[in-house]
């Protein structure tokens, strides 16, 4: 702006400011009430709407976090019950199934109860729609749920029908069922890393290669302790391997998201996410180390183990899920990742090598 | 899926890659927003036309926009942005005039907090009413003295669905109820949407939301009615100064190509389109606009990507995990005989 075309003006108080709207908003703000916790990141200076967010929050609710903790759930478990039906281990794959089963059920009754129109819950089955991982996902499960039900209901079937024709029959079915559910197993514990990653929701999207592994570990350890919670010590012994190996996944993976050095990462480590992934680190550690030390002797031990495991895994899901609706409340997130982006892109054309990001990305 | 560009990047002819035949040019919005003199018609044209309903009546304190940004029930949004910075080497001619910011630091805090304990920190502005706590009863400027005048433009720019050349509601949607049209624009199907609300995730925009009484997801549908009857759509129509220009894409282009050369030539050195080029993260907007400052100063994300771009590289990373769960459920079984 030029002052030397002769105008009387009386001088510019705010030269050299852009503007009084787009003050400068600190990220992590908005949802950070922890007080404690100091973000990973330097607090970023940007602009914004009035400091409005810019990204819709999700609508999905607790429902759908639930799932994603169901859902692994009933994998981990199918996981077990096909090998304890292989190596013969009756009370383990019997509980095994039935825990799998109520918790698909769980996860079916959750997905269509979040569904702006539940009457409508069969319109997902109306397209295959590669792009959407809801759509693969809606296929996955519906291959994955009958052998998984039918299985679970030759080990529950009364003594009375057990002996009749369909019910010789459906118990002769019980093993291929359950192999077939139990290979599909992983794909339904994998998949719902994929559904969240494919949103514009930072965090999310962001955290893309660790969430698939932080998922499918989460599965393993919840589903190892459902199997310690619900066998006799004897039996456990794979239960107690799957669900320390899963745990140590789980952490480890966990870890890697918070130690990330993008913004991003600021979602996971602040707030509610935090202390709710905290909370989960403490008890899937715990279980673990029961897991592969006492479990091996007391059932008692197994049992608080295998529940710690179970609450371990659901907060882990609760937390990443409350990491990516922070992200989308906090403009931060989105312009100031988006706006060094450009910067670099923009310095590589003038031939500057730009500031590079810290993920080589 | 018919070309190497069906996920991102560049692609000519979406409508052709959705699958239509012998479709029309594909049309789209330019919004220059150097012209807007935000009077809010293409706002009413929209509720009119499309029948959309109320979406929460709200003094929001920050400006002369009280929709706040884009929802289920508001497709068009005029954002409004007062800034102490000149348009070009235009006088604002405040010189004896006791005018100053209408918004006061205080109102601006009392705002943003109310925001920030808002059920989704304000994002349901658009869709549903937002109580920020009334800010102030000040007058505009009444508090500032003749040493508070300030040179100050006001930016006004209407937004609407982008319409993009890749969409991420569109990818994401899995019943099918959004769809690529004949004209390449992006709509809902209401008989077939059951609100899932993937597309609200989805949209690297913030636009498409779900409305919380009906439970399905709305947005901006171009007017499909109108083209498919050869009108334009409500809001270009009623548009006094044509700051929102419809057209088909490649001669809207071209129009704003001419416009930003003009004001450059003008002065107005801030001038730069948003959403034009093919080559960006979303493949190039629908609907694109000329802004006289950065982005994110209007609400828009600076450099958005469509979320399907990395859709290979995330289902790797999941068949990876996945293999792995498969050989550590297998392994535990193996060896340790029954114990």
């Amino acid at each position: 702006m030029s002052q030397d075309d002769g105008t009387l003006r009386e001088p510019r108080s705010d030269a050299g400011a852009t503007d009084f709207t787009a003050r400068v908003f600190a990220s992590g703000r908005g949802g950070d009430d922890g007080g404690r916790e100091r973000p990973v990141v330097p607090r970023a200076e940007f602009r914004s709407y009035y400091g409005r967010p810019v990204l819709k929050p999700p609508v999905w609710n607790w429902k759908i976090a639930a799932y994603l903790f169901t859902g692994g759930l009933s994998a981990g478990a199918a996981l077990l019950a096909a090998g304890a039906d292989l190596t013969g281990r009756p009370v383990l794959r019997r509980w095994s199934r039935t825990g799998s089963s109520a918790a698909l059920m769980a996860s079916m009754y959750l997905l269509v109860a979040d569904l702006g129109r539940p009457e409508r819950f069969h319109h997902m089955l109306r397209v295959a729609k590669p792009s959407s991982p809801m759509s693969v996902g809606t296929w996955i499960l519906v291959a994955y749920g009958p052998g998984n039900v039918l299985a679970a209901a030759a080990d529950v079937l009364p003594a009375r029908v057990r002996a009749t024709l369909p019910g010789r029959l459906l118990r002769l079915a019980a093993r291929p069922a359950g192999l077939a559910s139990a290979a599909l197993a992983p794909a339904v514990a994998s998949y719902t890393a994929v559904l969240l990653s494919q949103t514009a929701v930072p965090a999310w999207h962001d955290a893309h290669r660790h969430l698939p592994l932080l998922f499918t570990g989460s599965a393993a350890a919840s589903g190892g302790g459902l199997g310690m919670l619900v066998a006799p010590v004897a039996e456990a012994a794979p239960a107690r391997r799957l669900a320390a190996a899963g745990a140590a996944a789980e952490i480890l993976t966990a870890r890697a998201i918070d130690r990330r050095p993008t913004l991003e990462a600021g979602a996971y480590t602040t707030g509610r996410a935090h202390r709710l992934r905290r909370a989960s680190e403490y008890l899937t550690l715990g279980g673990a180390v029961a897991a592969v030390t006492l479990a091996r002797r007391s059932r008692p031990v197994a049992a608080a183990a295998g529940l710690a495991l179970l609450a371990g895994s659901a907060l882990q899901r609760f937390g990443v899920f409350e990491a990516g609706v922070a992200s989308t409340r906090d403009p931060a997130y989105v312009v100031v990742p988006q706006r060094e982006r450009l910067e670099r892109r923009k310095a590589a054309q003038d031939g500057h090598p730009g500031p590079a990001r810290p993920d080589g990305t | 899926m018919t070309n190497e560009h069906s996920l991102h990047g560049p692609l000519e002819d979406p409508a052709a890659d959705a699958g239509h035949v012998g479709h029309p040019p594909r049309v789209g919005f330019f919004t220059d927003t150097s012209v807007c003199i935000g009077c809010k018609a293409c706002e009413v044209a929209c509720k009119t036309w499309n029948d959309v309903p109320e979406d929460g009546l709200d003094l929001l304190g920050m400006s002369y926009d009280n929709t706040g940004m884009l929802g289920a029930s508001s497709w068009r949004h005029v954002a409004f942005v007062e800034q102490e910075r000149p348009l070009g080497r235009q006088d604002p001619g405040l010189a004896a005039l006791p005018t100053g910011p209408s918004v006061t630091g205080v109102q601006q805090d009392v705002v943003a907090e109310g925001m920030r304990h808002a059920e989704r920190g304000g994002a349901q502005l658009g869709t549903g009413p937002v109580d920020v706590g009334f800010p102030s009863f000040e007058l505009p400027g009444a508090s500032t003295g003749a040493e508070g005048r300030t040179d100050f433009r006001w930016l006004m720019s209407s937004d609407v669905c982008k319409h993009c050349t890749h969409a991420g509601c569109l990818d994401v949607c899995p019943t099918g109820a959004l769809f690529r049209t004949e004209f390449s624009t992006v709509v809902v199907q209401q008989d077939i949407c059951n609100g899932c609300g993937y597309c609200v995730s989805g949209c690297p925009y913030g636009v498409i939301d779900r409305r919380p009484d009906d439970g399905r997801a709305w947005k901006c549908t171009l007017c499909y009615d109108r083209l498919r009857g050869g009108l334009e759509p409500a809001c270009a129509k009623a548009c006094p100064t044509d700051s929102i220009q419809f057209g088909p894409l490649d001669e809207l282009r071209e129009r704003a190509d001419r416009r930003l050369e003009q004001l450059h030539g003008a002065g107005v050195a801030e001038a730069r389109l948003y959403g034009r080029d093919p080559e960006d993260g979303v493949g190039g907007d629908g609907a694109f606009f000329l802004l006289l400052d950065e982005p994110e100063v209007y609400g828009l994300p600076p450099d958005p990507v469509v979320p399907t771009r990395d859709l290979p590289r995330m289902w790797k990373y999941a068949g990876v995990a996945a293999s792995a769960l498969l050989a550590a459920a297998a392994a535990v079984f193996v060896g340790g005989g029954k114990r």
